[in-house]
């Protein structure tokens, strides 16, 4: 069994509540401070000892705590996602574990040399050339000199630009300039590695060619703190998640089961925002959609991989004679999982629900977006990207392995049955 | 999976709340050490991109300010310059001045201007100052070959005591990065500073015996004036390479203490800040 390469206890963070109040302190502000801080300290210190935790150091208004005790080990060789909403703490809590900033309480020990990549190409100049860039690029990133001639053929070709190599980068386009960013935070050796959401950046092409030096990464038995918004890049990299929510840990465990629960908890947020705005004078509207008698806590939500019915409601301000309804369901990489069309449909003024009975959906856990149209004589009158978005949030039933996760989600049963020719040899 | 990389050190990194003063941690400095070349390397280069004089400008504007100094003060103020030609002697002294008020300057800003950095990447912060102090060094190589052409014009060859010279560079340095370092902390927190330093370095050009000499002040008070390191720099500057006056002992020993007990107390204020620069830059 491997050993522990990072533990956290009691991490936690405060800041002050409105930048501009923390930026424009007042002389006077802090002279105050400068004053009455070491009687509090002095105070909290005194609760330390009474057996009080540190956490309940002046708990006043006007700071919040992006980061509230919060606790996790992980193992030398684990890759681990980190999800939750924008200001759930996750960027906090890698800036601390980089030591960008400190924390307010707690500690974290980590062992091995830590590698942070929170934003690529911090400290390019644009009037420097490609390679001037890459050495300064590098030594920010903590390389030596010689290690970073070392590596540099390697850099430059991983990043495609090497016929501009001695160009000032302003001279760069963005995806130039994202690839030779990546390359070289992309050939840094740490033993932990810190990622925040820089792989959303480049073409499609060079982002595969990112998630696979990401992979590669992992397989070389180094850790992986991972934040993404990308479900599915975290489901394919990581084997274990934490969910942290509002500074807290809210979720530690398999990928899996992280993940499906923080897509549920994201859609009863969204349930609020469901309901269009209705406008009076347009000759259709589609206002809403929801799964009839959902089995789950939200109507966005699916929890059975067998019948279901869904439904829509729409609104009409005059016939429609020859109506065309289009359905269709897009996954969260905007691929087209499914679509359906009703001709010749006849619709009178008023409101309307549209019950759509399907044997079921067998699509792997995720998000998903429905897309409704309807056109009446050729004009499009309405077209609408529901929202909220559908959650799939189904047991998975295909191969173990994230890395096998494909479109489908389908059980399978295996008989193996010895062929009687043979038996009766 | 389980295997370590073989290059893993056995370090635990222990990442906790610090209290009070905090060590100057001065190893982790020097494994950056790089990184501050890398820094001066890269404000020398960028510098005079895009213009057209280039480095041209390094002599512009000490060279100018002399010619100033050399019309009012020499000629029209009939200010005395110890019996040495008034430009030479103005010039002299401005060369390390430009040495010292650029990289205040730049050190001063350089925590603000480098915020990007700051926020998104772990380096000790010391190695920014340091680097924008060490990027006037250029400018002042390119100007004081301008003095050395001067002196021949003028017929003047540098004193035996010119190997002394360097240490009076350093004694520039090590203000300019006393004062910037206390300024760059308090600019990540106050924005006034920014407003301030041009006001500072311009009162600190006449409280500094450049455009005239510090004979005019009372020889049991001169000591005094050392209070001030850019004095001493001054005036070793013109007894090194102008011969002028005798070596200032006691004002140069006052320079030198007033000089560590900045850059000492600076890079504490520093260390102290630096926790909470990322949250406030």
């Amino acid at each position: 069994m491997s050993g522990v390469a990072l533990r956290a206890r009691g991490l936690s963070k405060r800041y002050r509540i409105g930048a501009s109040q923390a930026r424009y302190k007042t002389f006077r502000e802090s002279l105050t401070e400068a004053v009455t801080a070491p009687v509090q300290r002095a105070a909290a210190a005194l609760a330390g000892a009474m057996g009080r935790g540190p956490r309940r150091v002046a708990e006043d208004e006007a700071h919040v705590w992006a980061l509230a005790d919060v606790s996790f080990t992980i193992a030398e060789g684990e890759v681990v996602g980190i999800v939750g909403r924008n200001g759930a703490g996750k960027s906090t809590l890698l800036k601390i574990l980089s030591r960008i900033t400190e924390p307010t309480a707690g500690e974290a020990a980590i062992l091995g040399r830590v590698g942070s990549l929170l934003e690529v190409g911090t400290g390019f100049h644009p009037e420097l050339t490609g390679r001037e860039n890459i050495f300064l690029n590098g030594a920010i990133l903590g390389m030596r000199h010689r290690e970073i001639r070392r590596k540099f053929d390697e850099i430059v070709a991983f990043s495609e630009v090497e016929k501009f190599i001695d160009t000032p980068m302003k001279h760069y386009s963005t995806g130039m300039y994202m690839r030779l960013a990546f390359s070289v935070a992309a050939h840094l050796e740490p033993d932990i590695l810190l990622v925040d959401e820089v792989l959303a950046v480049g073409d499609a092409a060079f982002q595969k060619k990112c998630l696979g030096k990401m992979g590669d990464v992992a397989r070389e038995g180094r850790t992986v703190l991972f934040v993404s918004h990308q479900m599915n890049t975290i489901r394919k990299l990581c084997g274990r998640c934490l969910w942290l929510d509002g500074g807290k840990l809210r979720m530690d465990g398999p990928t899996v089961h992280v993940v499906s629960g923080y897509e549920a908890g994201l859609a009863t947020v969204a349930a609020d925002d469901a309901r269009r705005i209705e406008g009076g004078n347009l000759p259709a509207q589609f206002l809403a959609w929801d799964i009839v008698e959902p089995r789950g806590d939200a109507p966005n939500v699916v929890t059975t991989t067998g019948p279901l019915t869904l439904r829509t409601t729409l609104r009409v301000s005059r016939p429609i004679r020859r109506g065309v309804h289009g359905i269709a369901l897009y996954n969260s990489e905007n691929q087209l999982m499914w679509a359906w069309a009703k001709y010749d449909l006849t619709l009178e003024p008023g409101r309307h629900e549209l019950l759509y009975a399907l044997p079921g959906l067998p699509l792997r856990p995720g998000v998903y977006w429905w897309h409704v149209s309807l056109s009446d004589e050729g004009t499009m009158l309405d077209l609408w990207h529901c929202v909220p978005e559908m959650i799939i949030a189904t047991e998975p039933l295909g191969h173990p392995r994230d890395e096998w996760t494909g479109v489908l989600n389908v059980g399978c049963t295996l008989e193996v049955r010895r062929e009687a020719r043979e038996a009766g040899r | 999976m389980s295997a370590a990389p073989p290059h893993a050190p056995a370090t635990t990194l222990l990442i906790r709340p610090s209290r009070g003063l905090s060590a100057l941690n001065l190893r982790d400095l020097w494994h950056y050490r790089e990184l501050a070349f890398f820094l001066m390397w890269r404000d020398i280069s960028v510098r005079y991109k895009q213009t057209v004089l280039g480095a041209a400008w390094a002599i512009i504007q000490p060279f100018m300010t002399m010619v100033v100094f050399s019309v009012f003060f020499g000629r029209l103020g009939k200010i005395p310059s110890d019996g040495l030609p008034y430009p030479l002697f103005a010039f002299c002294a401005l060369i390390p001045w430009q040495l010292f008020s650029n990289s205040l300057s730049e050190a001063g800003n350089s925590l603000v201007a480098n915020q990007a950095l700051v926020t998104k990447v772990y380096f000790p912060r010391l190695v920014i100052p340091i680097g924008a102090t060490l990027a006037g060094l250029l400018d002042f190589a390119i100007a004081f070959v301008v003095l050395l052409a001067m002196m021949a014009y003028y017929g003047h060859a540098p004193t035996a005591a010119v190997w002394t010279l360097p240490l009076f560079v350093l004694l520039a340095i090590v203000t300019a990065l006393g004062v910037g370092l206390w300024l760059s902390a308090l600019n990540v927190q106050y924005r006034d500073v920014r407003y301030t330093i041009p006001f500072l370095t311009q009162f600190w050009l006449f409280a500094t015996p450049i455009a005239y000499p510090s004979s005019l002040v009372p020889e049991r008070w001169r000591a005094l004036l050392g209070l001030n390191p850019m004095a001493g720099v001054v005036e070793g500057f013109r007894w090194a390479l102008l011969g002028s006056g005798h070596a200032p002992q006691a004002l140069l020993a006052v320079s030198v203490l007033v000089s560590v007990a900045v850059l000492v107390s600076g890079l504490f204020h520093f260390r102290r800040m630096e926790r909470t620069f990322a949250d406030t830059v």
